[in-house]
């Protein structure tokens, strides 16, 4: 009761002004309804505009506050200004919002904006009209120490390839899954019967599907040199193109290029559980003595990996796809935790310029695993003393990305 | 040329999308690159369906072993797509149809063989064989119990041991691989970008 008491003189002052409004021409209808100075009883205390951060240009972030003792507005509309001199509305917004970004605007061109709030279908005096130039921007602000540290691992994985060019020996942990990957082929050629390569299920856009590209490569030198058939099924068309040139390279390089088949390398469907399906046809069918299944996988991981086991292939999985390492550690006899699947082309070429490049990579880690450790110091300390908690801040601040 | 061509795209596309994750400005011109990729991935995927009528009529051609499911394979492929291009794929047509009463639940019966999976994955690595795979056994079985309405009932401290587990061991460990996988993946970007990695190219110097 005490609400509507308060709404209806509102709505009646409200209503009186709109048809005011609408009573007038257009350019009376801009004048004469456009708030310039900040209103005190609105809704809408404090409009923001400014120039979209980060961005190509074209945007304008609008921020605003709200009063806490004003009836919230059924609705917003957030009017700009055309170069007519005419407000139009943009967008509706909802009253709890507190910022929209408009975007696809000509750079450096001034723009104006005002929030007009909506009782009960009423217009209400629009907040005061604020202006912006949108432009671009030339370095993301957000994302520097991120170039600095992305530039600091470059220099230190350099450093170790021009090292591994000079002939310096460089200590690289036995990878089992690698090593036996000369047995798996083996394996398949003294059993007659046919290697299976899984490249994953995503498209050649994917690190882990490049990575996995590389190392077909050095497997098919393998099945190459041992004269084992090599099955490569793919989900996608541009996956199979690529494996089809690489396997072909990799024959011709070993002087083998009459036992290539391209139809052995086919593509079956883009769909996840429909590859599936085939893959799985293809291991029953054919009963292949060594899997490889290296990329990304999803779901199908474990019903490809339980179906190659079941089969009695001994299978070499790898994927950077945290939720999916331990149904490989659970159904297959090695897997490629994660960094080891980018490692592996390295590891298997053993060219010094390669390894070296991962002996960058493990000192790039042990770079991020000081910084965690002196972060998890600090921040523990800074609970008793506010100077620890300013490194961890900082740490935090440097490894943080927009 | 064979090798320089391939590597200077290679060197310029990898550039690009560095620098525009950097220059907000150049967005545009990363964005164009993916552009291109679309329409290459979609120029392709006529490869990949010439490729799946070749495999399976030269196999029916030549009598290959299973030969017999490859006229299936190509019947399926062939009514999916002419009733795509006649008739249309909105709700109601025979296409979608077809792909809603058949392709759907051929799906959600493959997701569902999962379940069994798990169970006989489970069975054999949570088998006591050591004291690590003990603990394993031991960490699933309190993780297990703490998701389900009984733990709870038992005692209240198994569902937040559960979730200790699942938080800070379990995420750690998680983040690890994380962590290594990013080192993995930049070291990579950086071979194939300045051609250090070209076993792609055949591995010529």
């Amino acid at each position: 009761m005490v609400k509507m008491l308060f709404v209806l003189p509102l709505l009646i002052f409200a209503s009186v002004t709109f048809a005011q409004c609408v009573g007038c021409p257009e350019e009376e209808l801009d004048v004469g309804c456009e708030s310039s100075e900040p209103c005190g009883d609105c809704f809408i205390q404090s409009l923001v505009a400014e120039d979209a951060s980060n961005d190509a240009g074209g945007g304008i972030d609008l921020s605003w506050t709200i009063a806490v003792d004003v009836a919230i507005p059924d609705s917003m509309v957030l009017e700009r200004l055309d170069s007519g001199g005419v407000w139009s509305p943009i967008t509706t917004l909802q009253p709890a919002d507190g910022r929209k970004t408009d975007s696809g605007l000509e750079n450096g061109q001034q723009y104006s904006y005002r929030i007009v709030p909506f009782y009960g279908g009423i217009a209400e005096p629009a907040s005061e009209a604020v202006s912006a130039v949108p432009s671009k921007q030339w370095i993301h602000t957000g994302r520097i120490w991120m170039l600095v540290i992305l530039t600091l691992i470059s220099i230190v994985v350099f450093y170790f390839i021009e090292q591994g060019k000079r002939g310096k020996e460089l200590y690289i942990r036995r990878i089992a899954g690698l090593t036996a990957v000369e047995d798996a082929v083996g394996r398949a050629t003294e059993m007659g019967r046919p290697v299976l390569y899984i490249p994953g299920i995503m498209d050649m856009d994917d690190i882990q599907t490049i990575a996995s590209m590389v190392i077909l490569g050095r497997v098919a030198m393998k099945t190459a040199e041992y004269g084992s058939p090599l099955l490569v099924p793919t989900c996608r068309s541009v996956v199979m193109s690529v494996a089809q040139e690489i396997v072909k390279e990799s024959y011709i390089q070993v002087g083998r290029p009459d036992a290539y088949k391209r139809e052995s390398i086919n593509y079956i469907t883009d769909d996840q559980f429909g590859y599936a399906a085939g893959v799985d046809g293809i291991m029953v069918r054919q009963k292949p003595a060594a899997i490889f299944m290296l990329g990304t996988f999803y779901a199908e991981s474990l019903i490809l990996a339980e179906t190659g086991r079941s089969v009695g292939a001994i299978q070499i999985a790898g994927t950077a796809m945290p939720s999916q390492i331990p149904f490989f550690i659970a159904a297959c006899d090695y897997t490629l935790i994660g960094e080891e699947l980018f490692a592996a082309s390295a590891y298997l070429s053993k060219e010094p310029k390669l390894l070296g490049s991962l002996r960058g990579q493990d000192m790039a880690k042990l770079f991020f695993m000081v910084i965690i450790v002196i972060g998890v110091l600090s921040a523990t300390l800074g609970e008793a003393w506010a100077p620890a908690m300013k490194v961890a801040d900082f740490l935090k601040q440097i490894t943080s990305v927009e | 040329m064979r090798l320089v061509i391939p590597l200077a795209i290679t060197f310029v596309a990898g550039m690009i999308m560095i620098l525009q994750f950097f220059v907000p400005a150049t967005q545009s011109v990363g964005e164009s690159l993916q552009e291109w990729y679309m329409i290459v991935a979609s120029a392709a995927i006529f490869l990949g369906a010439i490729n799946l009528l070749n495999v399976h009529v030269h196999k029916i051609r030549f009598k290959a072993p299973n030969w017999k499911y490859s006229p299936v394979t190509i019947a399926g492929f062939s009514v999916m797509i002419i009733t795509g291009i006649f008739f249309g794929i909105e709700p109601g047509k025979p296409f979608d149809y077809m792909f809603t009463q058949m392709m759907v639940p051929m799906g959600a019966t493959m997701f569902s063989l999962l379940a069994f999976f798990v169970a006989s994955a489970a069975f054999r690595a949570f088998r006591a064989s050591n004291w690590r795979a003990t603990l394993l056994l031991l960490s699933a079985f309190i993780v297990m119990l703490g998701r389900v309405p009984i733990g709870g009932m038992i005692s209240p401290k198994i569902p937040l041991i559960s979730e200790w587990i699942m938080q800070v061991p379990n995420l750690a460990g998680q983040r690890a691989v994380m962590i290594g996988a990013a080192m993995g993946m930049v070291a990579t970007s950086l071979r194939m970008i300045f051609g250090i990695e070209r076993s792609y190219l055949g591995g010529a110097d």
